[in-house]
Formats: structure tokens, sequence, C-alpha cells
């Protein structure tokens, strides 16, 4: 492998597993919060046992979030030096408030869990609240950065050297709050189907109407109604992250939907994969002009195709599978939370089939691949820009030779550390069972939070 | 060219900040794992009653201060981008293991030991390699062959200077996170983790003196221009020194303690201590200047854009005005609540 493929693998594989914990960073104290709040309106103690539960789970991701965000935020620097000399110039401005709101974070992060007994219930909300807050505005304003490098903005390059710059016009790139509301939502569905899986599964250990039972029954009650929001809604803004892309990537939604020739009543291309020799889509299913309707809202719209461009600018062709997978699953968690939902409010039974709690344990892991789907999508389909059409990813990386050595190490640091975290939850939860805490919720000497055993 | 110092007056006191809590940081966990077998004293359960709620804020400053170099000095950010690459990575995963282990570690309370074995380590070789980014910035270890600049590794690691640099960086360490830990078990009522800290606290203090003369000692022979640059303020150097003195008497003072007569200023000796580091640091920063990477890149020469750094900058005011009262919300939870401070270990 080049030094230029290596540095490439070795940013993706440090993103690709940040971001696991960061999604669920994100997603996680949003479920925590609205189990809290509901235990302020129904004072059933379940849900502050759930909460705390959750709060667990969360510090243990944390302690693996936190330092591979330490290692992605270096390693830019340290992998691609011509890349971030363009966003220290440019772009600085959501690097440095995301630093604002890693402080929020950290802050209320160890008072809410450190200091949760000896502060007052609101205070406690508010504390969770600035935490969601703290991670949402983390993932939106480092979507920023990568919304930016997709849709530059606020500068400009004359003879090499970067002139009138305007860091807010930078800020406020095009594809700013399409990007980074889908970031954000995605993130909410994943944090909700995660809880989705343990509940499902725990109720298929569980016997039916056991206490132990009823509890994840609520859990994943919970997820649902808010994993079916969220889905819905990262459809619907999907939707528009497509639009933008027609309007300023076109050959990334042309890679995106193995569209070669430039046609209006263009088709939908579902599945298969995309041949360079046959200039087509093989084995997919073709819905006719869906694609320009997408793109534009109507069947006439003129979508672009590759051979517009040069082949040293397309974008790789595998990114039509990343595409569809996301979209699929995206559709496949807007059914099953749809069936849950209406299983219980509306045909009124209290069991769910083995066959559906089976599909929410697989939930949670699609959700993730949903996400790793669309970034790898997302960074790889703009490819060969860095910045595009500014900086290209050749010129902006280090000019450190062995880079192999380098990515091994780092390697077998993911693999440590997913084993320790992944050891030390099974562990953790054995240990203290549901009915463990509930015991020591209703004891009553109210040291739920700091019990760590 | 005002903004450029105001520039790095900012990163100096990003690194200053830094370096003042990643040595709590990492010296309390040094501590926790030094007296974990020790049943009959409770320096470890201080040392992680501070930790546990601190690393994840002290994690954030190093963040903090990577974002400043390359928002402030981009120029220099590419440089040292480029030649930190190794030590960089070597840093990173130590920091991440140690983390992560650190976090690890409060949930397992079976596993404690050994967890806590690893993040003592770590916390122990990080300081040093992150205090060796400073010789390396003095720019004779920098070989530029085609226009490529990379880090001549054999001559770093034989050169007496990086190794002068490398153990202050552990000692000076130990001291203050000692000095600090003293303090902290003072509140706290912990008499026998206080005697312990102090004990080791005068022990380290002389050892980091001389190794700060071993700084002076190798830099003279090996980078001129900043020896000359730092003697230029020698006067402060001896208040400095002055400082560092005052701490050590501040060690055997009498205080009383709630009708106890206890040997020892614990809170002085810190606060010198600090303003030892705090004028040391200026000097050497002050002799650093032009220069943030020697020759080549200087603080004007890697200034980032005018307009790029007002907007910065405004960001600089409006964020830690907000976040000001979290901090002080933070500290009275964590460093003044009495009952924080003194709880019973019952559930530890
Ligand atoms: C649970 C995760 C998830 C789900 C179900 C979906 N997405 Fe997504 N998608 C993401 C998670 C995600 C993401 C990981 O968050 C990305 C990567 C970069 C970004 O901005 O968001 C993304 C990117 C992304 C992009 C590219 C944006 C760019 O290149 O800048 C498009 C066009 C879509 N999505 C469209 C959709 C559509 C039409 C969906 C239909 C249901 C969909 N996504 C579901
Ligand atoms: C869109 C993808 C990303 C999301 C949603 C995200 C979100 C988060 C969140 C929520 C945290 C807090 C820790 C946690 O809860 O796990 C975090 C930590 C961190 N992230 Fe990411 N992040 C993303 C991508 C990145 C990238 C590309 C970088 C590098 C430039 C980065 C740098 C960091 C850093 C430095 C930290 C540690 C902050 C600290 O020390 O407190 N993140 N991230
Ligand atoms: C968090 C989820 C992310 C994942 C899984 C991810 C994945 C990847 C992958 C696989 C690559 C290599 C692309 C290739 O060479 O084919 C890459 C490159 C890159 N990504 Fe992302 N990325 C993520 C988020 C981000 C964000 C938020 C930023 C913005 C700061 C970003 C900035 C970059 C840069 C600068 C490169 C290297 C240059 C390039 O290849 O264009 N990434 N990423």
């Amino acid at each position: 492998m080049s030094d230029l493929v290596i540095a490439r693998s070795l940013f993706g594989t440090t993103m690709g597993f940040h971001i696991i914990h960061a999604t669920i960073g994100v997603g996680l104290p949003l479920m925590i919060l609205a189990a809290e709040l509901l235990y302020q309106k129904t004072k059933d103690i379940e849900w502050v046992v759930m909460a705390k539960r959750w709060t667990k789970a969360f510090a243990v991701l944390l302690g693996v979030g936190i330092p591979t965000g330490t290692i992605a935020g270096m390693q830019l620097s340290l992998l691609w030096p011509g890349f971030m000399e363009v966003i220290g110039r440019v772009m600085a401005l959501p690097f440095q408030i995301e630093i604002y709101a890693f402080f929020v974070e950290a802050l209320f992060m160890s008072i809410y869990v450190y200091a949760a007994e000896r502060i007052k219930p609101w205070m406690r909300i508010a504390s969770l609240v600035l935490v969601a807050l703290g991670g949402l505005a983390s993932a939106v304003l480092i979507t920023n950065v990568h919304a930016f490098q997709g849709t530059p903005a606020g500068f400009e390059i004359v003879n090499g050297e970067i002139v009138n710059v305007n860091p807010w016009e930078a800020f406020f790139n095009p594809s700013f709050f399409v990007t980074a509301t889908h970031v954000a939502v995605s993130a909410y569905v994943v944090g909700a189907f995660v809880v989705a899986m343990v509940a499902a599964y725990k109720m298929l250990r569980a016997e039916h109407g056991s206490r132990i039972y009823r509890f994840h029954q609520k859990a994943l009650t919970l997820s649902l109604v808010i994993g079916g929001i969220f889905s819905l809604l990262t459809a619907v803004n999907g939707h528009e992250s497509a639009q933008m892309l027609h309007k300023y990537q076109p050959e990334k939604l042309a890679g995106a939907e193995g569209l070669f020739e430039t046609q209006s009543y263009a088709p939908l291309a579902i599945g298969g994969v995309t041949d360079r020799e046959s200039q087509s889509v093989k084995y997919g299913i073709e819905i006719p002009w869906a694609l320009s309707f997408l793109a534009g809202n109507r069947f006439d719209t003129v979508v672009k195709g590759l051979n517009e461009w040069p082949e040293s600018e397309w974008p790789p062709l595998f990114i039509h599978t990343l595409f569809n997978g996301m979209v699929f699953i995206g559709t496949f968690l807007i059914l099953v939370a749809a069936v849950g939902i209406f299983w219980k409010r509306f045909l009124k039974k209290d069991k769910y089939p083995k066959w559906l709690l089976w599909l929410y344990v697989a939930s949670g892991p699609l959700a993730i691949l949903g996400i790793e789907f669309g970034w790898i999508f997302a960074c790889t389909g703009r490819q060969p820009w860095n910045i595009y059409r500014m900086l290209s990813t050749a010129e902006s990386v280090t000019t450190q030779t062995n880079l192999g050595p380098i990515f091994i190490s780092f390697i077998i640091v993911y693999i440590i550390l997913a084993a320790a975290a992944i050891f030390v939850l099974l562990h953790f939860f054995k240990k203290n069972p549901v009915h463990k805490d509930l015991d020591r919720a209703t004891g009553g000497n109210g040291q739920l939070f700091s019990s760590n055993t | 060219m005002v903004d450029a110092y105001i520039a790095i007056t900012i990163l100096w006191g990003f690194v200053f900040i830094y370096a003042v809590m990643a040595t709590m940081d990492f010296g309390a966990g040094f501590w926790s794992m030094i007296y974990i077998n020790r049943k009959n004293t409770s320096g470890t359960t201080i040392a992680n009653r501070y930790l546990s709620p601190t690393w994840e804020v002290t994690n954030t400053f190093i963040v903090a201060l990577v974002v400043a170099v390359y928002s402030l000095f981009p120029k220099g950010a590419y440089t040292l981008g480029t030649v930190l690459l190794i030590p960089g990575s070597i840093i990173l995963i130590l920091l991440t293991l140690r983390s992560a282990f650190l976090v690890f570690s409060n949930i397992a309370d079976e596993y404690r030991k050994p967890l806590t074995f690893v993040s003592g380590i770590c916390g122990f070789l990080i300081p040093g390699l992150l205090m060796s980014v400073l010789p390396i910035t003095h720019g004779h270890y920098i070989d530029t062959i085609d226009g490529r600049q990379t880090l001549n590794l054999a001559r770093l690691f034989t050169s007496p200077n990086e190794y002068a640099f490398f153990g202050f960086a552990i000692s000076s360490t130990l001291f203050l996170s000692s000095l600090l830990l003293a303090d902290y078990s003072k509140v706290s009522h912990e008499h026998h983790a206080y005697r312990i800290y102090r004990r080791d606290a005068l022990i380290l203090g002389p050892v980091s003196m001389v190794m700060a003369l071993a700084i002076m000692v190798t830099l003279k022979k090996e980078v001129g221009w900043l020896y000359s640059g730092m003697m230029d303020n020698v006067s402060l150097l001896y208040l400095s020194l002055a400082l560092f003195l005052v701490g050590g008497l501040a060690l055997f003072l009498p205080s009383k303690k709630d009708g106890r007569s206890v040997i020892g200023m614990p809170r002085l000796a810190v606060i010198a201590i600090t303003a030892q580091y705090l004028v040391a640091s200026y000097v050497y920063g002050r002799g650093h200047l032009p220069y943030l990477v020697y020759p080549d890149v200087t603080i004007h020469s890697a200034f980032t854009d005018p307009n790029s750094f007002r907007a910065v900058f405004a960001t600089y005011i409006v964020g830690f005005a907000i976040l000001f009262p979290g901090f002080a919300y933070f500290w009275s939870l964590f460093m003044h609540d009495k009952k924080y401070l003194r709880k019973n270990n019952a559930s530890d």
C-alpha cells in the first residue's frame, strides 16, 4: 500500500471506531433525559433505575469515545497537515467552539455522575440537559467541518495563496444545516435502537410478565417511540441531503446512484453493483423516473451522470452499495418501530412475538452500521478531493513515509479498547442485575448513582 | 503585528494551564498505583477521589491546546504535525490506554489493581514524552531533505538536553502532584495520607530543582540562542528560585487544623510552587520568541489570517465567559465541598 492509502485507511479506521462511541454518546443522553423526565412525571422509581444503568454504560463508552476523539483530532494534524493548514486559516471556528461544547459536556457529565446524590433533582436534570446539549453541539460542529469539505465557502485561492477569508461565511457554508441535522437526528436513532437492542434481548431471556420483563418492556417502548420519530426525520432529511448533493456535488450523487449518462427522467437503481465496463448497475432493480424526482422534485429534472467528468475525478463506484445500505437500514428501522408501536397501542397486546424481538435485537447493530455506511459514503465519495475542488487528498497528506507500523499499532489499540470496553460492560451489568438496582432504589438509602459495585 | 503576540500569549496560557492540570492528573494516577497495596493508608483513595471527576476536563485542555495551535498558527501546525508523527502517535496511544483504563478501573472494582497499574505507568511516561516536544521545537533534531522535514529520532534520543527535559517532566509532575495531594488530604482530614504526600514532596522538590539546572546546563551547550534568550531575564530566574525556597519552607511551618497542630502549610507551598513554574515558564517562553520551531517558523510567519484570528478571539471571550460559572460550580462541588472531600470511604 502506498503511504497515501495507509494514511487514508488509518484515518478512516480511527473515525469508524470513534463514531460508534461518539454517536451513542450523543444519542444516549437523550434517552437518559427522557427517563429522568418520565420519573418526574410518574414518580415511578423504575425510570430512575433505567437512567442510572444507561448512565453507567454511557460512562464506559465515554472512556473510549473521549480518547479516540482526541486521537481523531490530533491525527488530523499528524496525517493531513496540508488540510489543517487550510482549516486553521479559514475554518477554525467550529473546532474552537467545539472545545466549549466538550467542556460543557465534561463538566456536567462529572457533576451528573459523581455528584448525583448531592444535588437537587432539578439541578440533576439541568446537568443532564447540558450534557445532552454539549454532545449534540460537538456532533453538529465537527460535522460542519465535514460539510465545509464538501461545499467550501468563505475563501479563495489565488496563486496558491489563501485570500479573502471570511470565517463566518465558511462556518455557514451551504450544506451546514442539512448535513448537521442529518447527523444529529441519526445519532438519536442510534441511541434509541441500541437501547431497544438490549431491552429486546433481555425480554427474550426473561419470563413473560415478570418484573424484569416489564422493566425492559418499558425501556423498549420508550426507545421505539423515540427511535421511530427520529428515523422518520432522518429519512425526510436524508432526502434533502441527496438534493443538496444534486446541487453541489453532482458527481457524488451520480456515484451513489450508479448513473453514467446525464439525463432527465433518470431511473433510480436499488441494489446491484455498479459496473465500470458496461457503465450500468448490474443485478439491481430500476424504478423509472424516480431519481429525477428525488433530485429535484420533478420527473424532468436533469441529473448529471459520471461521464460528465474525467474518470480521474470519479468517486469510487462502490459508494452505490454504501448508499443503498444506509437507505435500506433507514427504511427498515422506520418499519420495525411502526410495527412495535402499532402492536402495543392499537392491538393492545403486551407480549411481542419472538421474531419481532429478534428484529429489535438486530436493530441496534444495524443502526450503527447505518452511520458507518453513511460516513464512509460521505467521506470516500468526496475522493479524490479532500476539500471539494480546492485541495486534493494527495496534496494534503503528510510527507512522512513508513506509516505501516503506526497503522498496525493503532489497530491493535482499537482492538484492545473494544475488547476491554465490552468486557467491562458485561462484567458490570452481570454483577449489578436490574433486580439489585431496583432493590437498592426502593431500599431508601438513596445512594443509587454512586453504587458502583 | 500585535495580534501575533496576543495569540502566542493565549497559546502559552493554554500550555501552562494544561501543564498544571496534567501534572495533577498524571501524578495522581501514579500515586494511586504506588499506594494501592498499602492497606492502612488512604493515599490511593485520595488520589482517586481527585482523579475521577477531573480527568475528562483535563483531557479537554490538551485538545484545546492542539486546536489553538492550528487555529492561531496554521503553518506552525503544518511543521509540527509533520515532524511529530511518530512521537505524537506514541503519546496518543499511551494517552488513550490510560484514559480508557482509568475509567474501566472505576467501574470494574475487582480488576482495579491491574487496570490502575496500566494507567499509572502510562501516566508516568506521558509527561516525559509531552515535554519532549519542547526540545524538538528547538530545531536541532529536524532534518530537511529535498524540502521534506523529518525528525531525527537517533539524534534526539542521544542528546543530554532531551533527557534533561524528560527527567524534569517526570520529577516535577510527581513533585507538584504530591504537593497538591498533600493539600487535598489535609483539607480532607486524612492525616496519614497527608504525612506521606508531604514526605514525597520533600524528596521530589530538590530532585526537580536539580533537573531544572540540568536543563539550563545542557541548553547552554546545545541551544545557545535559547540559553542567551533566557539569560536576558536572569533576574526572573532568581525570583523563581526564591519562590521554590518559599514553597519548601512552607512545608515546615506549623499550622493549626481543628485544634490539632500540623507541620506544614501545603496550600501556601502549592501557591508558591505554581508561581515558580509560572515565572520559569515565562522566561522559557520569552527566550523562545519569536520562534515557534527554530529556525524557519516564527510566530509572524506562521500567524493565521487576521479575519480568522479576530473571529476566533471573539469566541475565546464569549466561550470562557459562558464556561466560567460552570468551572466555578464544578470547583465548589469537588474541590470545596467538605462533605464530598471527607466522605466515608465505604462506597469507594
Ligand atoms: C442511522 C443512520 C442513518 C440512516 C438511517 C440514514 N442516514 Fe444518511 N447519513 C448518515 C446516517 C444515516 C450519516 C452517518 O450521519 C451521514 C454521513 C455524513 C453525514 O452528513 O451524515 C449520512 C449521509 C447521507 C448523505 C450524504 C451527505 C454528504 O455526502 O454530505 C445522503 C445523501 C444521505 N445520508 C441520505 C439518506 C437517506 C435518503 C436516508 C433514507 C432513509 C438516510 N440517509 C438514512
Ligand atoms: C460526526 C462525527 C462525530 C461525532 C458525532 C462526534 C461526537 C463526539 C462526542 C459526543 C464526543 C464526546 C465524547 C463521547 O461522548 O464519546 C466526542 C469526543 C471527541 N471528538 Fe468526536 N465526534 C465526531 C467526529 C469527530 C472528528 C472528525 C474529530 C476530529 C477532528 C473528533 C474529535 C473529538 C475529540 C478531540 C473528542 C474528545 C473531546 C474531549 O477531550 O473532551 N470527533 N466526539
Ligand atoms: C465520524 C465518522 C466518519 C467516518 C467513519 C469517516 C470515514 C472516513 C474514511 C473512510 C476516510 C478515507 C476516505 C478515503 O480515502 O477513501 C476519511 C477521510 C477523511 N475524513 Fe472522514 N469520516 C468521518 C467523519 C469525518 C469528519 C466529521 C470530518 C471532518 C473533520 C472528516 C474528515 C476527513 C478527512 C480530512 C479525511 C482525509 C482526507 C480525505 O480522504 O479526503 N471525516 N474519513
